[in-house]
């Protein structure tokens, strides 16, 4: 469905895009993850066909953004991460106006602008002045906007951005809904765990360049060589953590006094952790509880672009 | 067949324009500065009596300068109504969006000018009734108004062009107006001081005056004062051709000018209002 191929952004000698290849199925969610400046917009700028590349190109369902900008812009919905509304213009008026861009028959969008409404829950708000809005119903109103010639494909750079957390779970439901309805959806974001949640897969650019692509469980495999465990004693914490210490697989071992817990890093595998775990209750240590701590997209995304400066 | 003909940038700027309320303030501002004038030089004229006869050449004179007077009004409006065309929508940050739309370049450049020019043309058209008084006094006739009313129309395009080519290529509206009524002082004013200085230079070099001086007469051409002066008298007309030599009447030239201006920016709008793209598709 989508193809990006050698993609090259310079502004002078500065390289926003440095030679990122990607390849999307239909029906796909994908999670674009990087720091502020790593080429996230200027990536979704040109498969927008608001921005030439330097070099490279990309196809949208066979179209070229380069060749065929104006068959492109039929295949996408773009919602920017800053965006304004015309003040003085009504909600429907607004979807109207950019229905009539896509060269949507007037009878058709009379149709279509109360169903796009109903899908985004702006219905109530029909006949109100898109700049008295709140900013979670103007995010909606420019996804509604984004669908309203059906496309295919849907860039969305930074959707939750600025959003209050009910607007941001609402936004999200938005999302789910228009998976099932099969569009292959590129969302952008710093709020990681709410992309791990909703995407199928996930790339990891910095500097430029995609560091890592795959499902979400892939990409926090990438991190699994040392797991995180935490283990809770009713009591006599030094003695825990004297026998944790003379595991030669466990490494960074801290105390937590206040909560009774002791947090540390294990190489071994399932087996291994099974051999400890037995060991500790042979020992008679009053240990109640063992879990392995969950790392977070945040951590894998911290991990990974720090790996990649460190390069 | 008006789904072909269905500009929705025009359609919405016409929507926007007249919820304004600067729309109605500058349509009252301009019928305002009209009617001072009128009453004014009624007034002047019948002496504050409000009784006496007025004479044709009065009435003439009165709908001279009333036509400059307008002409006038009409290039100080125009580029507030056409210079923040691109570039307030840039500010506002709704113009990468309209540009992600399958609305080409052309439609949306031409959609921005041709509201703007048709709240112009309901300007002058509400301004017609007053311009009309001087039918009561006679001195006039209709065919003249319409060929003033046509070349009006055709500055006001042009200017609006202009200014819709400045907010194009300049990423701010104060820097668009700014260079938009630069334009116009040059064209109304300097061109006016450039006609002048030719003119001496020629008479300087021949004493008799009687010499062809293309310079001046083209100065003389492109300046829409010059224009209105030789439309309402004809004798304005001769005099040019007198002290220029050239005997093509001014307002062909000027026709052509201002045409070739309206290609030319409008060419450079559509060209540059998707700068980032190579392509401009």
């Amino acid at each position: 469905m989508i193809e990006i191929r050698d993609l090259t952004k310079r502004y002078g000698s500065f390289t926003a895009l440095d030679h990122l290849n990607l390849s999307l199925e239909e029906g796909v969610v994908f999670g674009f993850v990087g720091a502020n400046g790593a080429g996230k917009s200027t990536t979704f700028s040109i498969l927008a066909t608001l921005l030439s590349p330097t070099s490279g190109d990309a196809i949208i369902n066979g179209k070229s953004v380069i060749k065929e900008p104006k068959e492109v812009r039929k295949q996408i919905g773009y919602m920017p991460d800053f965006f304004g509304v015309y003040d003085q213009l009504k909600v429907d008026e607004y979807l109207d106006f950019y229905g009539a861009s896509y060269g949507i028959g007037a009878a058709e969008r009379k149709v279509l602008i109360p169903q796009l409404l109903e899908l985004v829950n702006l219905t109530n708000k029909r006949n109100e002045y898109v700049d008295l809005l709140s900013r979670g119903m103007k995010q909606r109103l420019c996804l509604a906007r984004a669908l309203i010639h059906d496309p295919k494909v849907l860039i969305l750079d930074e959707p939750a951005s600025g959003l209050d957390p009910r607007a941001r779970v609402e936004m999200r439901d938005i999302l789910r809904n228009l998976k099932s309805m099969g569009k292959t959806i590129l969302i952008s974001s710093h709020i990681l765990p709410e992309l791990a949640e909703m995407c199928d897969e996930i790339g990891v650019i910095d500097n430029g360049k995609l560091i890592a692509h795959g499902n979400v469980a892939s990409i926090q495999a990438q991190l699994q060589g040392e797991k995180r465990i935490v283990v809770k004693a009713t009591d006599r914490l030094n003695e825990v953590r004297a026998f944790l210490e003379e595991d030669p697989l466990i490494s960074s071992i801290d105390v937590m006094d206040n909560r009774l817990e002791i947090a540390f890093n294990y190489r071994g595998a399932d087996d291994d952790q099974v051999a400890l775990l037995k060991k500790a209750i042979l020992a008679n240590l009053p240990i109640y509880a063992l879990s392995e701590e969950e790392k977070d997209l945040e951590d894998v995304f911290m991990a990974i672009t720090k790996g990649a400066d460190n390069q | 067949m008006m789904e072909r003909f269905y500009n929705p940038v025009f359609v919405k700027e016409l929507k926007l324009r007249f919820r304004s309320f600067k729309s109605f303030s500058g349509l009252m501002f301009y019928l305002a500065v009209i009617c001072i004038f009128i009453a004014g030089f009624l007034l002047i004229t019948t002496e504050f009596t409000g009784k006496g006869f007025f004479k044709p050449e009065i009435s003439f004179m009165m709908f001279a300068v009333l036509t400059i007077l307008q002409m006038a009004l009409i290039l100080f409006i125009t580029p507030s109504l056409t210079a923040g065309a691109i570039s307030s929508e840039r500010e506002k940050q709704t113009l990468n969006i309209l540009l992600t739309t399958t609305q080409s370049s052309t439609q949306i450049i031409i959609g921005k000018l041709l509201s703007s020019v048709a709240f112009l043309v309901l300007m002058l058209i509400a301004g017609l009734p007053l311009y009309s008084l001087v039918f009561l006094f006679g001195g006039v006739s209709p065919s003249q108004l319409i060929s003033i009313f046509l070349f009006y129309l055709l500055t006001v395009v042009a200017i609006g062009s202009i200014g819709v080519m400045f907010s194009t290529i300049t990423k701010r509206t104060i820097v668009a107006m700014i260079s938009t009524y630069g334009t116009i002082i040059f064209l109304g004013g300097i061109t006016a001081f450039f006609f002048f200085l030719s003119m001496a230079f020629n008479q300087m070099g021949n004493a008799v005056g009687t010499s062809t001086s293309y310079m001046a007469y083209f100065w003389a051409s492109i300046n829409p004062g010059a224009l209105m002066l030789t439309l309402t008298s004809s004798s304005m007309g001769d005099a040019l051709v007198q002290v220029s030599g050239v005997e093509l009447p001014v307002w062909i030239s000027y026709l052509i000018t201002y045409s070739l201006i309206i290609v030319i920016c409008l060419t450079i709008a559509i060209k540059k209002l998707r700068a980032n793209m190579k392509s401009n598709r």
